[in-house]
């Protein structure tokens, strides 16, 4: 680092300590750019490719409420990937540098959604769980220090608590139906409440992007403390429909309150992060045909300006 | 390597939420023209009633003052304290005022 460089860093530094945001134009140290848009991408891909396990069942959804529902929730998540890439779009990147970062494989997305949405109930487990382990860390991202990423946050925030509500809804009529329904509900916690609590990623000693992220306030909670929010609640919501935890360790320690859970396999979980999930291969491959067969759609678009203009001159 | 944008034209995007108030900035869309820009903030930003009126503006017809000049630009004027209601000094007992 050179004195210039030093002393800008400190500047901004400072500014972060008194609890101020970052805007488009402030000077930031190239590292806090490069993990924002790193960060930032990463969340807005997450919700783009989060369409895919939900478009499945639009078709099949068993009533028309839960249709129109589906249909609302997924075009919300399509909504939330805008405004996402809408705030990374400030800090000097194209989305088309974006969406090419996606399909080579640099930028990733969050690998709950390498999994499959095999029935109904996982409809339910994904709104109840999925949506809201993302609330989870997305409540706390409301007061992340880069104001575009913050107040997307807030806006995400205000209509995610109808997903999460909807799926929990799901999983509760479920749990009151017949043995098989109950069943189902069971086999999609069972299956669903793991990667949940993977969403948070590694435990705190493991996590290699983390320090800098809190020092910045890019992160304002660790990803142990926000996993340890998201058990908390989620725990005694499944016992109260009269869910079982997939987890024979699990207890509520008297003294402080917590919940304490069985281990985390972490090798599943980069396992699927390395691309060999059940569902990664046709994610991606989704994503890229309907980008190229969207391609004419954009160029008719153009076209049709261009040659508006040119009747103006 | 270098990536062709095919992405159309960035359109800031800003939204009234009631009669009486302010438009304020809500984000940014893509679009090919102005309908194209109204219709996809309508459908992104206001999928709950949270706006009367939508304004869209080409990113790039907007001009930002530099942060860097802030301390300048925004020198509060300590010395013109005179604009303040508090400068004045009220006569005892003075109502409504």
């Amino acid at each position: 680092m050179n004195l210039l460089q030093e002393v800008t860093s400190d500047v901004f530094q400072d500014k972060i300590d008194q609890g101020e945001y970052i805007e488009p134009k402030d000077t930031m140290p190239e590292d806090y750019r490069k993990h924002l848009i790193r960060q930032m991408s990463q969340h807005a891909h997450s919700e783009v490719i989060g369409m895919q396990p939900e478009g499945n069942w639009i078709t099949r959804a068993p009533s028309l409420r839960a249709k129109q529902i589906l249909l609302a929730k997924i075009q919300d998540e399509g909504g939330h990937g805008l405004y996402l890439y809408s705030a990374t779009e400030t800090l000097g990147i194209s989305r088309s540098e974006m969406i090419e970062q996606l399909h080579s494989g640099k930028a990733k997305y969050s690998s709950i959604f390498n999994y499959p949405a095999l029935n109904w109930a996982d409809i339910g487990a994904i709104g109840w769980l999925v949506d809201g382990a993302a609330i989870v860390n997305q409540v706390s991202l409301q007061r992340t220090s880069y104001g575009p990423y913050s107040r997307a946050m807030v806006r995400i925030c205000k209509e995610e608590s109808f997903h999460q509500r909807q799926g929990y809804e799901i999983m509760t009529r479920m749990m009151r139906g017949t043995k098989e329904q109950q069943q189902m509900a069971q086999d999609a916690m069972n299956r669903w409440w793991w990667p949940s609590l993977m969403m948070f990623g590694p435990h705190d000693n493991d996590s290699p992007n983390s320090n800098n992220a809190i020092k910045w306030k890019i992160k304002r909670e660790s990803n142990d403390e926000l996993r340890q929010k998201f058990i908390d609640k989620t725990i005694p919501q499944a016992l109260l429909i009269g869910l079982t935890i997939p987890d024979e360790f699990y207890k509520l320690d008297e003294k402080t309150g917590h919940y304490t859970i069985g281990k985390i396999n972490w090798d599943e979980f980069h396992n699927v992060i390395k691309g060999n999930g059940p569902c990664n291969k046709q994610r991606l491959k989704h994503h890229k045909k309907y980008h190229q067969e969207g391609a004419w759609v954009r160029e008719a678009a153009e076209a049709y300006s261009k040659k508006q203009k040119s009747k103006l001159k | 390597m270098s990536i062709v944008n095919d992405q159309l034209e960035v359109w800031e995007v800003f939204i009234q939420s009631k009669s009486g108030l302010p438009h304020i900035h809500a984000g940014s869309v893509h679009a090919s023209d102005i309908e194209m820009a109204l219709q996809n903030a309508r459908d992104i930003y206001t999928r709950r009633g949270e706006g009367t009126s939508i304004w869209v503006v080409p990113t790039t017809a907007i001009s930002a003052s530099n942060p860097l000049d802030n301390d300048m630009l925004f020198d509060p004027s300590n010395d013109k304290m005179y604009r303040l209601p508090t400068f004045y000094l009220m006569p005892e007992g003075a109502k409504h005022i």
